[in-house]
């Protein structure tokens, strides 16, 4: 689909340093909409979820949503933004189907919170500060889909659909100012940035976060301009990157068809670009220009949103542990190491292992058995670890059972199998299966006499002082006691047979 | 009493008598139903009417009535028909605006007002014409034909709202709701010799207005006498929820007041800007004569000065223009109304748009989505809409000024009395010029009342009489309103209205329905 000639991501980067700039849209997961009394679901019948005011027929005025308010001072808090004690609304006005109004009621001058920042970790602990321009409210557009015509898009199509559940879902717009000094780090930057943001607003609970069902959406803003000047160079915006990883490839995409484009001595056109997972490229958009005329003015329906100190204050009481502290905090009450850490971040199951040691496992069982047989369990399963079926009570109790000597690790492995096949608590496993380790010494002691008749000339060893060699009879007591004896009671019961300190 | 004095009764009195029995709500609305046969329609009707609206009118008053006879407490205007404005959305009866671009156009909701019509059972007579999205001051800009003033058929009865002002001055109806957004209500008032009144921004709910601009728009009541008027404000106003511009503390006791008829010690303040040049002898001359009847009643008569209402017309005609241009962007044949494809050339949405507002607007209209969308252009912004806001603030503080030193302001409603149909059609500025007195009370949020005050002596046609008063103050002007009101028709007689010339009444067929509200009628009993 594109054509457009790159030049390698090194290359680009020893001449050129990249600028960003991101806008995201969060939907919020208000019980209604925006200005509507409509209901806020997704996935609904097409235009299920619509009433006479986000379908914007004659005669309806919008009610501002207080919720959806609440929910944009908490994000604009936990952006480090300030609140304004007072802003309006602003319609802007541009004719498209999937804005029944024909404008859009967002903010303008105003908006609700401006100038915060956020500190964004990389992957090899490098933090880079990336500074909020503002974060305002406006309402989402219905969705259009285009009906016939090979791309999908408006271009071609014999007709299009538009479904009005989404007109009116509120949206909160979040801008950075420009982020200069990136360099090489700019793809990954970018990635985390949103990943960020996602985590934010999930954590506030003011978002579902998917960014699959478009809830979180980022515009990707990139530059190039030779090191060491000041001046930006011209910038495109790469619409609706929905997914992490397609914001790390977008911005680097960008970055090496800019660099190609510059070295061929043309200049950049200023334009939105779209984004296709399918070739890993971008293609151009629409022409957009700084001085794009929307007439924008003070929406005459609504009146100006008051932010009392009280209620921004009562608010900042509700705001949770910001991730990345809460990261700080967990990974040095666990122990973890980077690398550990790391890997349960990237697994997902940070809050798991939370819980299970809240629930009484130590930190280290609990990263043993999530990040181990359940996570494996979980690959084979094609599932995510945490939807599994295991819970932290489960881990809790299987590591009591071998705590207590009732099991051990080889068995503990057998009773997940059994609380995951539906048999019931660890313990009721233990017992239905007959699984708890063979702790009758007469029985063990017969079982190491013949192992050691088997194998004389290993016994020989050992009793010539060479204990390590102790494993092999051990292994042979556990198979013939089908792993159901205490590994550490039948060593030390062979080394008493032979006469030999442990 | 025959029909004929019936629908000449005011909403009051007709009240009244539902109360004592001494009518039914059939009766009266059949009597007024059979007036609208006989004078709205034909080719020279009044043509007040775009819908009548037969059935459901009749089925409330059967509903009212059986309610009465089981002794159920009902409101005060329970059964006392009324007309709406083809602006406000109606569920069961189309809504066009005036316009092609809705014609047929079935609203699935009701605006509030009608809910409140609806909750004081006041059977709903049918839609009344206007000019196109409420644009213009002659109701000449109608898509579907002008209304003609009861006084001279030839003459204009005003606008926007020239249909509601014209059924009430007809005997069509005894109430109307009107919307104005520069002197809708209160022009068309001035020249039918009706009574209208413009409540304080917000006091209306406007949801279900077709707004033309927001800011400037407000429902109120149309009616034969000052008291009628305030006891329609009385039902329909109050905080609305879905109105977020509504007022949560609206003005009460406003029928009290109209009732109370005491102006003795009031200070009423005449607006220097607001009289003389420019403005008709007669329309001059019965001005002067309220200040007097006023006087003589025992108000303090004080001459204010308003500076900045010069400039109040311009501002408007920016303000206005800018907010109709984005409310009317939503008529696009989108998803309701009228759908146009281009003659030739490619069915893009942009196109099929473009030939659905070329069609389905008239050239009024067109006119002010062009003023406006240029005035709020990047570039222009500041020095066309950024200015008239200021104008407005100006405005605002002119009134505050005034305020502090009368209760109430005074003004002739309209310059001049009605104008023949066609005389300013192709000349926008001499129409806007009409409603150069009532435009500061939208651009303010303040109160307006139109009352008639006699007849002008070259042309004999009825002349306006306006009282402003501070925000939420409404209740002032319905009392010095009902006061003056009473001083005139004294002077006259008796109403202004008897002296309005009969109209030709077709004969009425027998209407189909007879036999349905007979039925109704028993069954009520």
């Amino acid at each position: 689909m594109s054509t457009d000639t790159i030049v390698s991501f090194e290359e680009a980067m020893e001449k050129y340093d990249p600028v960003l700039g991101f806008e995201v849209h969060v939907e919020l997961n208000t019980k209604t909409k925006m200005f509507s009394s409509a209901p806020n679901v997704f996935g609904d019948q097409p235009n299920s979820n619509v009433n006479e005011v986000c379908l914007g027929l004659p005669g309806v005025l919008p009610v501002v949503n207080r919720k959806a308010v609440e929910s944009s001072i908490l994000i604009g808090l936990a952006l480090n933004c300030k609140i304004a004690p007072h802003c309006t609304f602003a319609r802007k006005q541009y004719f498209y189907p999937d804005t029944p109004k024909n404008f859009q009621t967002s903010q303008y001058e105003d908006p609700i919170c401006y100038d915060g920042w956020i500190d964004i970790e990389l992957a090899d602990g490098t933090v880079f500060r990336v500074e909020i321009e503002r974060a305002h409210m406006e309402e989402d557009a219905g969705k259009l889909t285009h009906m016939g015509g090979a791309t999908g898009r408006i271009q071609g199509a014999d007709f299009s659909l538009v479904d009005y559940n989404r007109s009116g879902v509120p949206l909160v717009e979040i801008v950075t100012k420009p982020i200069e000094g990136a360099g090489s780090r700019a793809p990954e930057l970018a990635k985390a940035y949103v990943a960020a943001i996602r985590e934010i607003v999930k954590n506030l609970g003011v978002s579902d976060a998917r960014m699959e069902r478009g809830n979180v959406r980022c515009d990707a803003n990139v530059s190039l301009r030779p090191y060491g000047r000041e001046k930006f160079g011209t910038r495109t915006e790469t619409k609706n990157v929905n997914s992490l990883r397609a914001v790390e490839n977008a911005v680097r995409f960008e970055i090496q068809r800019h660099a190609a484009v510059l070295d061929s001595g043309v200049a950049i056109t200023q334009e939105t670009r779209h984004w296709h997972e399918d070739t890993k490229s971008t293609t151009s958009g629409r022409p957009k220009s700084d001085a794009d005329d929307y007439r924008y003015f003070p929406e005459p329906d609504l009146v100006p949103i008051v932010t009392t100190a009280e209620w921004v204050e009562e608010l900042r009481s509700r705001l949770p542990e910001p991730p990345a502290e809460r990261r700080k905090r967990l990974q040095a009450d666990w122990g973890y190491t980077d690398l550990e850490f790391r890997d349960v971040v990237n697994a997902g199951l940070m809050d798991e292992i939370e819980e299970t040691v809240a629930a009484g496992a130590t930190a280290a069982a609990a990263r043993k058995w999530w990040m181990g047989e359940i996570a494996r369990r979980a690959k084979l399963a094609d599932v995510d670890p945490a939807a599994l079926g295991v819970t932290p009570a489960v881990v809790v109790e299987i590591e009591r059972l071998i705590a207590s000597g009732a099991i051990n690790d080889k068995l503990a492995r057998k009773v997940l199998d059994g609380v995951l096949d539906g048999e019931g608590t660890p313990a009721e496993v233990v017992e239905k299966r007959g699984l708890a380790v063979v702790s009758d010494d007469g029985a063990l002691q017969a079982a190491i006499d013949e192992a050691l008749a088997a194998q004389p000339d290993v016994a020989e060893k050992i009793r010539g002082g060479k204990v390590q060699a102790v494993g092999a009879i051990v292994g042979g007591v556990m198979k013939v006691t089908r792993g159901q004896a205490d590994a550490g009671r039948v060593r030390e019961l062979i080394l008493a047979t032979l006469g030999v300190e442990g | 009493m025959t029909a004929h004095e019936l629908i000449r009764s005011s909403a009051a009195e007709m009240a009244a008598k539902l109360a004592s029995g001494e009518i039914t709500s059939v009766e009266l609305v059949q009597a007024h139903l059979d007036r609208i046969a006989a004078v709205d329609g034909g080719e020279r009707g009044v043509n007040a009417f775009l819908h009548v609206n037969t059935e459901e009118a009749l089925a409330v008053a059967a509903d009212v009535d059986a309610r009465r006879a089981a002794g159920e407490q009902l409101h005060e205007l329970a059964g006392v028909p009324i007309a709406v404005k083809d602006l406000i959305v109606t569920k069961g009866q189309p809504t066009t605006a005036g316009s092609k671009i809705l014609e047929g156009w079935m609203s699935p909701y009701d605006a509030t007002v009608v809910k409140k019509l609806r909750a004081a059972r006041m059977p709903i007579l049918g839609k009344t014409n206007l000019d196109e999205f409420a644009m213009g001051s002659s109701t000449e800009h109608s898509a579907y034909g002008p209304t003609r003033n009861p006084w001279d058929l030839d003459r204009i009865p005003g606008g926007s709202g020239g249909g509601s002002a014209a059924a009430v001055a007809a005997f069509e109806a005894p109430l109307a709701l009107g919307t104005d957004t520069g002197g809708s209500i209160r022009q068309p008032g001035a020249v039918t010799g009706t009574v209208g009144v413009k409540p304080t921004y917000g006091a209306v709910s406007r949801y279900g207005a077709i707004a033309m601009a927001s800011s400037l728009d407000q429902i109120g009541p149309v009616s034969r006498t000052v008291l009628d008027s305030a006891l329609l404000q009385e039902v329909i106003g109050g905080h609305d929820p879905f109105d977020s511009t509504s007022l949560t503390d609206p003005s009460t006791g406003l029928a009290d007041a109209a009732r109370l008829g005491n102006v003795a010690g009031m200070k009423i303040g005449i607006i220097k800007e607001l009289h003389g040049e420019g403005y008709q002898a007669g329309v001059e001359n019965r001005f002067n004569e309220s200040l007097e009847l006023l006087r003589g009643a025992g108000a303090d008569i004080v001459e204010v000065s308003c500076p900045n209402f010069g400039y109040a017309l311009g501002a408007y005609y920016l303000i206005m223009p800018s907010e109709a241009s984005s409310n009317l962007a939503k008529f696009d044949g989108v998803r309701f109304g009228m759908r146009r494809l281009p003659a030739e050339g490619p069915l893009t949405i942009e196109r099929v748009m473009g030939a659905t507002r070329a069609a389905g607007f008239g050239d009024e209209v067109k006119r002010r989505i062009i003023l406006g969308t240029y005035a709020l252009s990047a570039g222009y912004y500041d020095a066309y809409y950024g200015s008239a806001q200021k104008v407005r603030t100006l405005i605002q503080r002119d009134f505050a000024a005034a305020f502090e030193q009368v209760d109430v302001l005074i003004s002739p409603t309209a310059p001049t009395t009605a104008f023949k149909l066609g005389e300013k059609l192709n000349d926008p500025l001499a129409m806007y010029l009409n409603d150069v007195a009532t435009i500061p009370a939208n651009m303010a949020g303040v109160p307006g009342l139109t009352l008639p005050g006699g007849l002008a002596e070259e042309d004999g046609l009825p002349v306006g009489i306006q009282l402003l008063a501070p925000a939420r103050e409404d209740a002032r002007l319905y009392r010095v309103g009902a006061v003056l009101e009473s001083l005139i028709e004294a002077q006259w007689g008796g109403p202004i209205l008897d002296r309005a010339p009969s109209l030709v009444e077709t004969v009425v067929e027998p209407v189909e329905t007879l036999d349905y509200v007979e039925t109704t009628a028993k069954e009520a009993n």
